[in-house]
């Protein structure tokens, strides 16, 4: 299970997490929306430890995230993987080698099982053969989906994805919804998925939970948000430019 | 108001030079403890050593040779005017070996190489493969600066002395070819007038040079924000940081060896 306890994270003068709090329980799919912008990505991060928070903790199955040592964080993040918006893949190495990072750095697994539990993850998320080629030598969609095969490899407890259908075209979106959705059936993993694509938050998410101005300020199923009569959650999930949202933002103007 | 304005300038200036000492300060101490600590990737330190050491050697021949050819003829200049030109072979190869081959050596690399290490893993930082890195559990100092380190700081003292080699040989080439002084009499001055305190306190100006290139390249690398205008910025200040404290480092040591190595 993953808490997050009135977490507050500012940079320089700007406070991006104000006091959240929010609990993701083991083996669901919790979908995190709101604009960009609005501290979706940081607040992964602080999950994963590559940052802490200035106030509030962090716990992910028990362990607060922030105290850890370099040991504890390192198994952790055997357990964690995550999902860069644009990939993140290494580029000055193959794809193969890219997938089976964390094998060759960390484990000592034999060459031919290695290639097996690469192939194995490239053939999941629908990329088999790809291999030998180089991170510049794949699409946008293809990078995404080798990012997503480096996260499974490891075959981790939790999964969290960063915009994972940002870039793409909406039939690539709709196979990335899918595989994630897959993969939550398949391997029973925990994920948590930040985005601000509705039509993907809908397909994927059991819960959904709300960002605006550094809090939670909406959670529940999809048909609880779709149901909503709070006026900024109306006016995100259904893309109106007109409504609270953006009267904050004229108004600071 | 103006005043305001400028001490509030200088206020920021120093706080921005005092936390970028803390921060290299920082990752010193973290890369020497991690140098000594196993596993050790050979393949990529000597990947490494490829780059920074090999792929290195053209450049400090050309630019050796020619810092050698231009030395020997500025003081032919003098030297033959009090009729000393046999001089000019100890001169060259004292001034070669103590200063100019570890410093001309030192500016090449971090130009070459410093710079190279700053864009390359400032692009990393920007396209978020370092925070993958650490999310799988790979710490990016240990992956990433130690073969740096280890290569620019091991590497730059052999190129050194291949650059003081190739010095000698171009001023030995004006002498000879140009200026009619015997090779045998040019060989016997340049080795008469070395001794090993002028060879060792290159090299160890040179392995301080190095650390200071890599460190540094590797720090801004680290530190770059904004882009692909962040990394160019970066790289520009990590050579230009590189120069200066390059240049302050020898001025130090040149200082301490003088009095300490009379």
């Amino acid at each position: 299970m993953i808490e997050i306890k009135e977490v507050r994270k500012t940079f320089g003068d700007h406070l991006v997490l104000d006091n959240l709090s929010l609990n993701i329980q083991t083996g669901s799919t919790c979908v995190i929306i709101g604009r960009s912008g609005c501290g979706k990505s940081v607040l992964l991060k602080h999950i994963v430890g590559l940052l802490n928070p200035d106030k509030g903790k962090v716990f992910v199955d028990g362990k607060e995230v922030a105290t850890l040592g370099e040991a504890e964080l390192n198994a952790l993040r055997f357990k964690i993987s995550m999902v860069f918006q644009a990939g993140a893949l290494f580029d000055s190495m193959s794809v193969a080698e890219n997938v089976g990072f964390s094998l060759i750095e960390h484990t000592h697994v034999g060459r031919k099982e290695l290639l097996e539990r690469v192939e194995e993850s490239l053939c999941l998320v629908g990329l088999c053969g790809v291999g030998n080629l180089m991170p510049s030598e794949l699409s946008g969609g293809m990078k995404k989906r080798v990012a997503l095969a480096r996260a499974i490899c490891i075959k981790p407890e939790v999964i969290l994805y960063d915009e994972p259908t940002t870039g793409v075209d909406p039939i690539t979106a709709d196979s990335i919804n899918n595989l994630i959705r897959s993969l939550h059936d398949k391997l029973k993993v925990t994920s948590v998925v930040v985005t601000h694509d509705m039509k993907s938050a809908y397909q994927v998410a059991d819960r959904i939970a709300m960002m605006y101005n550094g809090k939670i300020i909406f959670e529940g199923t999809a048909a609880e948000i779709q149901a909503s009569k709070d006026a900024v959650v109306h006016q995100f999930i259904n893309g109106h430019s007109k409504g609270p949202i953006t009267e904050t933002i004229d108004n600071f103007r | 108001m103006i005043l305001d304005r400028f001490f509030i300038d200088l206020g920021n200036r120093v706080i921005a030079f005092l936390y970028f000492c803390g921060g290299l300060a920082n990752l010193a101490f973290q890369t020497v403890f991690l140098v000594f600590k196993p596993p050790y990737k050979w393949e990529r330190i000597v990947e490494q050593f490829k780059k920074v050491g090999y792929d290195s050697f053209p450049i400090v021949s050309l630019v050796a040779l020619f810092i050698g050819f231009i030395f020997a003829l500025q003081t032919a200049y003098f030297m033959q005017r009090i009729g000393s030109e046999i001089y000019i072979a100890s001169m060259v190869a004292l001034s070669i070996v103590r200063e100019l081959g570890p410093v001309i050596t030192a500016l090449v690399v971090a130009g070459r190489v410093g710079a190279s290490i700053t864009a390359e893993l400032g692009s990393m930082q920007v396209t978020e493969q370092i925070d993958a890195l650490e999310t799988l559990a790979t710490n990016p100092i240990k992956y990433l600066v130690v073969p740096r380190f280890l290569a620019v700081s091991l590497m730059l003292p052999i190129l050194t002395v291949y650059a003081n080699a190739i010095g000698i040989l171009g001023s030995y080439l004006i002498c000879v070819l140009k200026l009619g002084i015997s090779s045998t009499m040019y060989m016997t001055v340049t080795f008469e007038s070395i001794f090993y305190k002028d060879l060792l306190t290159g090299l160890f100006k040179s392995w301080i040079f190095g650390m200071v290139i890599a460190l540094v390249g590797c720090y801004e690398g680290f530190n770059v924000r904004g882009g692909a205008e962040g990394v160019g910025k970066a790289t520009t200040s990590s050579v230009v940081i590189s120069f200066i404290m390059i240049i302050a480092a020898d001025c130090l040591f040149t200082a301490l060896f003088y009095f300490i190595l009379p």
